[in-house]
């Protein structure tokens, strides 16, 4: 593991934390009265898509693991159709879980899906990008010492600190300050959206400071 | 002294009740009072002012009304008289209201709103403590000073029918009386006729001059089906008619005396949506208050709106009716449109004796008296009053003096808001000295709690307790010393009363050495930390710390949701709290199952917790040995991994790969059957469906197939006879409920004869104390003869599935679900997750105390007052029996978290391989019950001038404390089980 590693690793999340920035700002430009919190839906889907785009991106131009088995067209044109999938998957697999968590079943159902699809942008497709739609896989990275490079310490950061900033971001809304972003689902997306960021910058600066403890079995 | 784990934590649970009740004494502060007790005898009236002379009019002003009537109706909420209910269904009341000689107001009641704090607020026109709702059940009499003891001393002639709380509260006030019980909530019928029956009679006679009905049959109709019953329409049209009967008596009565009589009607408290009452809800504190009398004669044209005013204003305006004295405690202000057609003088002098006596309460009451703004108002008023006084005797009965008069009226009734105002909104003293002493003694046996966890959670479950060396020790004697001598201090130089002084010295003799056994106990426990310091270290040491995620969620979750008692609004929606850590448990519990199946080699980690503990054993053991190498638990671990995979394939994987999520679905369907909360409570759920009157043949449905799904989940661990017991027991629960006519049996039709249904209920108690019997029976016979622990397991599951019938028996049709759901979620995780995972004993309890809290909202209660489900205490009673109607109603409520504890005593003792689990579970259990309890009352301290004391934090103190004593009487049985295990061996 080089420092020239980190480096990268910090560049590209930098730049998925940028796409965060972008989708706050650019629609602005487009839209009328757009605000975080007035037009809710209309920033969950621009930011959902631009954290997509820039994540496929860095994908396509880092290619952070090499496979060097070159494959035909349609092997890739599966894998991308599997990918779709998964993520079609994952999204209303996340859906049930926030309405077994108590989210009102026949109303709100687009507010729900839609952090559903947030939330697993800000998980799924960083999975799918690095490690494809290969369950054993992810079973592996997300298990006790399971990951063999910097990029995938960095995919397990961001996963559960988005979780966990989409679980603590419930706790605001019983309380009775009647905030507009008390109002489900916002807390949540936002703290999911803090939980990515915050997993973008802690993961480098936290293999930095342990690069001489992290011995990755494969590298 | 050696004590086992479970006895210690047992104890120590128990000295912090005593600490508990110490404080909450103290917490509840005594209401504001007037030092002058009601015995005084009659004062003369205060004169009225006059500058330069006193003047001529010493006596009280003659009464204004000849006759009163009040009809007090129970529940009766402002909008059922001003809204659309009251037009439908009241329409004489209505057109008084609206055209007739009347003034209507929305009378606010301050919570509690309970019955017999209301009566006391009407009455005395003061505001009763919070701590009046406890004594709610059993109303002593009213010693303070009241209309009713001023009209009986005036020698008024007094008739009271309805409510027989009156009849505790004023026992020989009344000539003639016939009380009714509000105990059998299920008729509301029979409880009004027997109010009504005497009236025409009472009504031709006239020989009396006040005559008081309360009507509790709308209460009930709330209680049973809520406020958009159509019961409610129909009794709002019987108490229209009452009405009118009354009002056109009084009339025909006035033609021949001329004098004009009043008819009060009011509502001592509202209902909230649920049809219930006790907290603080806009629907629960708007009652109507409408006089009636042909005094208040109205122009054509004339639109009065009811105004905004207090409940306590009546006292006050009801003795100035009836020409007695204002009673001496009555913070009210008089209802000034009442006195309105009245004479200038009278006006002035009405207004003159109430604001006397508010400015005489608030004398005694704030040291600072002077400088409030209503104390100066009434005295400008007074001297301006004596001015007009003078003009007015010398005859000048120009502009002027009706100018002046005027202006002194708006000077008065300025002063009187004022007073009022400030005299209500003062608060009480809190009896800071018992508070502080009961907090010392709870946060003391929570750090010795805290200091003997280490031990008891990674060694042997066996503590030694420092009890003898330290009652004979100096510092001991030094402690209590200086701890009788503050005492002595505090109470002799203290002004505001004080419970625990109040106390003979025999007992605050005895709280004081309980407070220094427990301070030597915990500097002797530190001392021994510090000796066994070198121990821990090596421990410390250890490499892998054993933390899995369950863990990590048991503690954080814990930990999390004591802070999260410090807002009010997380303590009114304490239930999302629980819903949410138990459905972020059932996640990392099934994580756990999807790690340990897919990932097969890397099963290990998550039973660390427990490896580790053996691990720590051996290291005790190894020291013991006094040999300093110590084995790693190598052998221990590779064991578990093989018995593991045994289990793994004794149920099929998928089961346990489901089973997670099973019981969130089951959580999910649970959430939608009872909105609970405040925010939340408004909103439709199952529950309301299911008990509308239109859907009583799915509620049967439900509620057999609930039964069934109980007994099919009990049955299989009982012995034949008891399973053969349950099974009448659960077909006598269904014959209760259709009894008294919630449930059908399909061959019934809807309109059936209403009984109590005291024959079915007590056929289901037969049985219930049968199957415990039987349960405490072979627990006795595993302890004398020593055979296999099975008996003793089989006991155990009687002694629960009698509890379990007994909570069918009191739980409501529609929460009958609940009761079944608890029931499968115990047997699936008992048999999917608990079993195959191998989680540790503490990992266990604290599960089944989250599970237990959950249930308990699940239920549909809340962190209020008002969704304690009274009618339990009544199932299978003729009579109203205090002791059983209490026990059956914390049972009702506690239902969760006591069988949730009786399942994992159960389970526990199941497992016959954990050696001291059982006890090491009874301290867990006891250390999780007590840490909230601790930290909330350090909390109610700190927050103890917070807006919502009142409202939100006091009730959440009571529903704590009566936790924490459940949590002792369950740590006592968990004692006492081990202990026969221990006998045994």
């Amino acid at each position: 593991m080089k420092d020239t590693d980190i480096k990268r690793l910090l560049y590209s999340n930098l730049l998925c934390i940028f796409s965060v920035f972008l989708s706050i700002f650019i629609p602005s430009l487009f839209l009328d009265n757009f605000s975080i919190l007035e037009t809710h839906l209309t920033w969950l889907c621009t930011c959902s898509a631009s954290v997509t785009g820039v994540n496929l991106l860095l994908h396509l131009v880092v290619k952070p693991n090499v496979s060097s088995r070159r494959s035909s067209l349609s092997h890739k044109v599966t894998r991308v159709l599997k990918c779709c999938i998964y993520f079609l998957l994952s999204c209303f697999f996340l859906h049930i879980i926030f309405v077994l968590y108590g989210a009102p079943l026949i109303e709100l159902v687009l507010e729900t899906f839609l952090f559903a699809v947030i939330l697993s942008t800000f998980t799924t497709i960083p999975c799918l990008c690095l490690l494809g739609p290969n369950l054993k896989a992810w079973l592996r990275v997300f298990s006790r010492n399971g990951v063999t490079s910097i990029w995938e310490n960095s995919l397990q950061i961001t996963t559960i600190s988005s979780f966990i900033g989409a679980w603590l971001g419930a706790f605001p809304i019983p309380l009775d300050w009647e905030r507009p972003w008390q109002v489900w689902p916002i807390s949540c997306t936002l703290g999911a959206t803090f939980g990515y960021v915050a997993g973008l910058v802690s993961s480098p600066l936290w293999i930095y400071w342990n690069r001489k403890q992290l011995t990755y079995k494969s590298n | 002294m050696r004590l086992g784990s479970g006895a210690f934590a047992a104890s120590c649970v128990a000295i912090e009740v005593i600490g508990v009740a110490i404080f909450i004494r103290g917490f509840f502060p005594a209401p504001v009072r007037s030092s002058a007790g009601p015995e005084h005898g009659v004062e003369t009236p205060a004169p009225e002012p006059m500058a330069g002379a006193s003047s001529n009019w010493t006596k009280l002003p003659s009464p204004l009304f000849n006759k009163v009537v009040i009809v007090l109706i129970d529940a009766l909420r402002d909008d059922f008289v001003f809204g659309s209910k009251g037009v439908k269904y009241m329409p004489y009341t209505t057109y008084l209201v609206e055209k007739g000689a009347s003034h209507s107001f929305v009378a606010e009641a301050k919570p509690p709103t309970v019955t017999m704090p209301r009566i006391k607020a009407l009455m005395t026109g003061s505001v009763p403590g919070f701590v009046d709702v406890i004594r709610n059940l059993n109303s002593p009499v009213l010693l303070e000073d009241n209309v009713i003891r001023q009209g009986k001393a005036a020698g008024k002639r007094m008739i009271f029918y309805g409510d027989e709380t009156w009849l505790k509260l004023f026992p020989k006030h009344f000539v003639e009386y016939d009380g009714t019980t509000s105990f059998f909530v299920s008729d509301y019928i029979e409880v009004d006729n027997n109010v009504t029956r005497h009236l025409d009679k009472v009504l031709q006679r006239g020989d009396w001059d006040v005559l008081i009905l309360h009507y509790l049959g709308l209460d009930h109709i709330g209680h049973i089906s809520g406020p958009n019953s159509p019961l409610i329409g129909h009794k709002l049209s019987e108490m229209d008619s009452i009405l009118m009967k009354i009002h056109t008596s009084l009339l025909s009565k006035e033609r021949e005396t001329l004098s004009p009589s009043l008819l009060v009607v009011c509502g001592d408290h509202g209902m909230s949506e649920t049809g219930s009452h006790g907290a603080s809800s806009t629907e629960e504190v708007s009652t109507p208050l409408i006089l009636i009398s042909s005094a208040f004669e109205r122009k054509p044209g004339d639109v009065r709106h009811p105004k905004h005013v207090q409940q306590t204003d009546l006292a006050a305006t009801l003795a100035i009716g009836l020409g007695v004295p204002i009673p001496k405690d009555s913070v009210g202000s008089l209802l000034f449109p009442v006195i309105e057609g009245r004479p200038m003088r009278e006006q002035l002098r009405f207004l003159h004796l109430n604001t006397l006596q508010l400015s005489k309460l608030l004398q005694e009451n704030i040291p600072s008296y002077e400088k409030d703004p209503g104390f100066e108002q009434f005295k400008m008023a007074e001297r301006l009053h004596g001015n007009w006084v003078k003009l007015h005797l010398e005859e000048n009965h120009s502009d002027i003096l009706l100018g002046l008069g005027t202006k002194v009226l708006r000077q008065y009734l300025g002063a009187l808001k004022t007073l009022s105002l400030s005299l209500s909104t003062q608060v009480a003293h809190y009896d800071i000295y018992s508070m502080a002493v009961g907090t010392v003694v709870v946060l003391e046996v929570l750090i010795l709690f805290l200091l003997s966890t280490p031990h008891v959670l990674c060694r042997k479950a066996e503590l030694d307790v420092p009890l003898l060396s330290p009652v004979f020790s100096l510092l001991f004697y030094m402690i209590f010393l200086v701890l009788s001598a503050i005492h002595v201090l505090v109470c002799t130089s203290s002004e505001s009363s004080c419970y625990l002084c109040s106390l003979p010295w025999l007992a605050a003799g005895g709280v004081m050495v309980l407070v220094s056994v427990l301070l030597c106990a915990i500097l002797s426990a530190l001392i021994r930390m510090v000796i066994d310091g070198t121990l821990l270290k090596k421990r410390a040491a250890h490499p892998g710390s054993g933390w899995s995620e369950v863990d990590l969620l048991l503690l954080l979750g814990t930990v999390g949701h004591v802070l999260s008692l410090g807002a009010s609004s997380f303590v009114e929606e304490e239930h999302q709290t629980w819903y949410f850590l138990v459905n972020t448990l059932c996640l990392a519990l099934s994580q756990e199952t999807c790690r340990s199946y897919f990932v097969g080699d890397d099963c290990e980690p998550q039973h660390y917790f427990q490896v580790e503990e053996q691990g720590c054993s051996d290291i005790l053991a190894s020291t013991l040995l006094d040999s300093t190498s110590y084995n790693t638990p190598e052998p221990v671990r590779t064991g578990k991994g093989a018995s593991l995979s045994e289990a793994q394939g004794s149920c099929k994987w998928w089961t346990v790969l489901a089973s997670p999520w099973l019981v969130l679905i089951c959580c999910r369907l649970l959430r939608s059957l009872n909105q609970t909360g405040v925010q939340g409570a408004h909103r439709p759920d199952l529950s309301h469906w299911l008990t509308s009157s239109d859907h009583k043949v799915q509620l049967s449905g439900l509620a057999a197939l609930s039964l069934i799904v109980i007994f099919m989940l009990v049955q299989k661990g009982c012995s034949p006879v008891s399973k053969a017991a349950l099974a009448l027991g659960l077909l006598g629960v269904f014959c209760y409920r259709a009894a008294i006519g919630i449930v059908l049996f399909p061959w019934q039709s809807d309109n059936k004869v209403i009984s109590k249904g005291i024959i079915e209920a007590r056929f289901v108690y037969v049985f219930v104390l049968g199957i415990l019997f039987t349960g405490t029976k072979d627990l006795l016979k595993a302890q004398v003869i020593a055979t296999d622990y099975k008996t003793r397991t089989i006991g155990l599951w009687e002694i629960h599935s009698g509890l379990v019938l007994l909570a069918a028996l009191l739980l409501r049709p529609h929460n009958l679900p609940v009761l079944a759901f608890s029931l499968l979620i115990q047997t699936v995780m008992t048999k999917f997750i608990w079993k195959p995972l191998r989680h540790d004993a503490a990992e266990i309890t604290v599960m089944h105390y989250w599970f237990g809290q959950a249930f308990f909202y699940f239920q549909g209660n809340s962190n209020n007052i008002a969704t304690i489900d009274i009618s339990a205490g009544f199932v299978g009673l003729d009579t109203y029996l205090e002791v059983p109607a209490t026990f059956l109603t914390v049972f009702g409520t506690y239902v969760g978290p006591v069988l949730w504890a009786s399942h994992l005593m159960h389970f526990l003792s199941s497992e016959a391989s954990n050696g001291p689990a059982l006890s090491r579970a009874c301290f867990c259990y006891a250390l999780i019950g007590s840490v909230p309890v601790a930290t909330y009352i350090v909390l109610v301290t700190s927050l103890r001038y917070h807006l919502f004391i009142w409202s939100v934090f006091s009730p959440k103190l009571l529903y704590e404390g009566m936790h924490l004593l459940i949590t002792a009487a369950l740590c006592a049985v968990f004692t006492a089980t081990d202990q026969t295990r221990h006998t045994r061996a």
